[in-house]
C-alpha cells in the first residue's frame, strides 16, 4: 500500500498540522511516511500545501506531481490540484467559498462541509480534524487507535486535554463526507 | 542503539544528532533553509544542566559566517568536536576558513543546505555547490570528505559517521544537503546520547591538539603556514596520501536495481530520491533502469561507475544544477558509454516524470 496525498488550503486552516497528524499516525502503525511542505517565501494569508505519503515500503521521491488523493480547502487549491489527481484517484473539497465545482469525470469526487459545520458548532479550531475524518472514512489507511497515538505524539503535552475534542471532530467528519461524483 | 522513533525534519535531525554524538560546540549564523538546525539546538538547551538534554555542549550564534568558521577553527584546534552549518552563500563566506581547517588538519563537521545560486540566489533547494564542495571552494590542493544524505535518517546517522571520519583522518567533513531533505519530515531512529569526551579521552583522541603542553613532549602547533617550500611540499604529499587512503577505504554508495540494468541514473541527495521514483515508473513500463547513488561525493565512487560502464548501455546524471557531478561520472566511465546530464536549477526541483522522460529521450531513445 502506498497512498500519495496533497493537502492544500489557506495558511491558518491547519493544513500542515493535519498532514503531520496523519503522518505521525502512520509512524505509530509502523508505516513509512513522508511529510513535505510547500516551501518558499510564504506570507500570512497565502496558500499552504503539504504532500503526505504513507506506505508499507521505502518511500522514493519527496517531490511528486500526481496524487492518489487531493484534499483541497479553497478555490485556489481546487484549481491548482484537481488536475494533479491520478485517474481513478480521489478529490475531497470543502464547498465553502467554492464558485467553480470540480469538473473531472475520471476521478472520484467528494465534498465535506467542514467550514460550515465547524462554524455552526463553534469548533473552528478542529476544522482540519473534521476534514481528516472525512478522508479516513473513505480511505482508512491508518487505524483509529493509531490516530489517537498520532495526536498524542504531534500535539504538545499541554494540549493533550484537547485530544478527545479532536477525535470527536474526526468522527463528525466521517458522517459529513458525501459523494459528488463516483466512478 | 535505537533510542526512539520520531518524526522529524532533516534539519532537526542534524541538530539532534549533534547533541547525541557528543559534539562539544556549535557555532553558527542563521540562514534559510537550515535555520532549524540552530533553532532546535537552542530549544534543546544542551548547555543547561537543568535541561533534559544536557550534555554540556556549547551553542552560540556568532555575528557572521566568518566568525562562525573561525570559532570552529579555534575550538576544534584543541581537539574538541566542533561543528557549524550554513547554506550556499554562507558557505562561500566560510571558504577561507575551510581551506585553513584542511591545511591545519583540523577535524570538524560542516553542513551545507544548498540553495539556488549564484550570488544570494533563492532559498529553494539546489545542488549547484558540488564543485565548491568537492573541487575546492577555498584555495590550495585540499579535499573535504563530503557526505550526501538522501533521507532524514541519513541526516541523523551521517553526523555520527562524520565525527568518526573527521578524527580518523584529521580532516574537515562536509555534510552536503539541501532544503528538500532539510524541510521534509520522515521517520528517524534516534540514539542514546554519547557522552562528550572527557579531558583524558580528548587528549588521547587528539594528541596533536593545543590542549596544553605536558613536559613529556614539545609544543603542538596548529597552523597552515609553512614558508619553507620543501617542507610545504612534503606536507602536501602527506595530505595527498591521506586523500588517497580515503579513496581506497572510505567510498560509500548505494546501487539500486543495477544488477540487471540496461540504463542507470546517477544521482545523489534529493535528486536520487526523485530518480528512485523515476526508476519505479520505468520498471513499470518494462525498462530495465537502475540507480547508482553516490553517498560520498568525495571520495567519489569512481570504481563503481567504471564497473557499471562496462555493462550498461548509458547513464543519465540527474542533478539540480547545470551539470557538475557529471564530470566525475564521465571521467570514471572513460567515454565507454553515452552519458548525459539532466538538471533543473535556480531552486526548481524536477518531477520524477520529467526525469524519466529525459532518460528516454537522451539515453534510451
Amino acid at each position: 500500500m502506498t497512498e500519495e496525498i496533497i493537502i492544500a488550503g489557506f495558511g491558518g486552516q491547519g493544513v500542515l498540522s493535519m498532514g503531520k497528524i496523519l503522518a505521525y499516525s502512520g509512524v505509530m502503525e509502523d508505516k513509512e511516511v513522508l511529510w513535505m511542505p510547500s516551501y518558499g517565501p510564504e506570507q500570512r494569508g497565502g496558500t499552504a500545501n503539504v504532500t503526505v505519503i504513507v506506505s508499507d515500503e521505502r518511500i522514493s521521491s519527496p517531490i511528486i506531481s500526481k496524487f492518489d488523493t487531493a484534499i483541497v480547502l479553497n478555490q485556489q487549491s481546487l484549481d491548482k490540484f484537481e488536475k494533479s489527481v491520478k485517474p481513478g484517484g480521489m478529490l475531497i473539497y470543502d464547498p465553502n467559498g467554492i464558485t467553480h465545482e470540480p469538473t473531472r469525470r475520471d476521478i472520484n469526487i467528494y465534498k465535506i462541509p467542514a467550514t460550515e459545520k465547524a462554524t455552526e458548532k463553534g469548533i473552528a479550531k478542529v476544522f482540519n480534524m473534521i476534514v481528516l475524518g472525512g478522508f479516513l472514512k473513505l480511505k482508512p489507511i491508518v487505524g483509529s487507535e493509531f490516530i489517537h497515538k498520532g495526536l498524542e505524539k504531534s500535539l504538545p503535552a499541554r494540549h493533550h486535554a484537547l485530544i478527545p475534542q479532536n477525535e470527536e471532530a474526526i468522527e463528525l467528519g466521517k458522517t459529513l463526507i458525501e459523494p459528488v461524483f463516483t466512478l | 542503539m535505537a533510542k526512539e522513533l520520531k518524526l522529524m525534519k532533516g534539519n532537526e535531525a542534524i541538530a539532534r544528532a549533534m547533541i547525541a554524538s557528543g559534539t562539544d560546540g556549535y557555532f553558527g549564523y542563521p540562514i534559510t533553509p537550515q535555520s532549524e538546525v540552530m533553532e532546535t539546538l537552542m530549544a534543546e538547551r544542551p548547555w543547561d544542566p537543568k535541561g533534559e538534554n544536557y550534555t554540556g555542549m556549547v551553542v552560540l550564534q556568532a555575528e557572521s559566517e566568518l566568525a562562525s568558521i573561525n570559532m570552529v577553527y579555534g575550538g576544534a584546534a584543541t581537539g574538541k568536536k566542533v561543528a557549524t552549518s550554513s547554506s550556499s552563500p554562507g558557505i562561500s563566506l566560510m571558504a577561507e576558513g575551510l581551506t585553513y581547517l584542511a591545511g591545519a588538519e583540523i577535524p570538524c563537521v560542516i553542513m551545507n543546505a544548498m540553495r539556488g545560486g549564484p550570488g544570494l540566489g533563492t532559498i529553494q533547494p539546489a545542488q549547484s555547490d558540488y564543485f565548491q564542495s568537492t573541487k575546492g571552494g577555498g584555495h590550495g590542493d585540499y579535499q573535504l570528505y563530503v557526505l550526501a544524505p538522501s533521507s532524514v535518517q541519513e541526516m541523523y546517522d551521517f553526523v555520527f559517521d562524520a565525527w568518526d571520519i573527521a578524527f580518523k583522518y584529521r580532516n574537515p567533513v562536509l555534510i552536503l544537503t539541501d532544503g528538500a531533505i532539510g524541510q521534509c519530515m520522515e521517520k528517524c531512529y534516534t540514539r542514546d546520547n554519547v557522552p562528550r569526551w572527557t579531558e583524558e579521552e580528548r587528549r588521547a583522541n587528539a594528541p596533536w591538539g593545543t590542549w596544553g603542553k605536558p613536559a613529556t613532549r614539545g609544543h603542538n602547533i596548529i597552523t597552515s603556514l609553512e614558508l619553507e617550500s620543501s617542507r610545504q611540499e612534503v606536507f602536501n604529499q602527506k595530505l595527498q596520501a591521506k586523500y588517497a587512503e580515503m579513496k581506497e577505504k572510505e567510498v560509500r554508495y548505494e546501487a539500486l536495481n543495477c544488477d540487471d540494468a540496461d540504463y542507470v541514473f546517477v544521482a545523489y541527495g534529493t535528486s536520487a530520491r526523485i530518480c528512485m521514483k523515476s526508476m519505479e515508473l520505468a520498471r513499470a513500463k518494462g525498462l530495465k533502469v537502475g540507480l547508482l547513488r553516490p553517498i560520498t561525493l568525495y571520495p567519489f565512487p569512481t570504481k563503481q561507475v567504471a564497473e557499471l560502464a562496462t555493462r550498461v548501455k548509458g547513464m543519465l546524471c540527474v542533478e539540480m544544477s547545470a551539470g557538475q557531478m557529471i564530470e566525475d561520472v564521465k571521467l570514471a566511465a572513460d567515454c565507454k558509454i553515452p552519458i548525459e546530464h539532466y538538471g533543473r536549477f535556480g531552486g526548481i526541483i524536477p518531477t520524477p516524470e520529467e526525469v524519466l522522460e529525459a532518460m528516454e529521450n537522451k539515453i534510451i531513445k
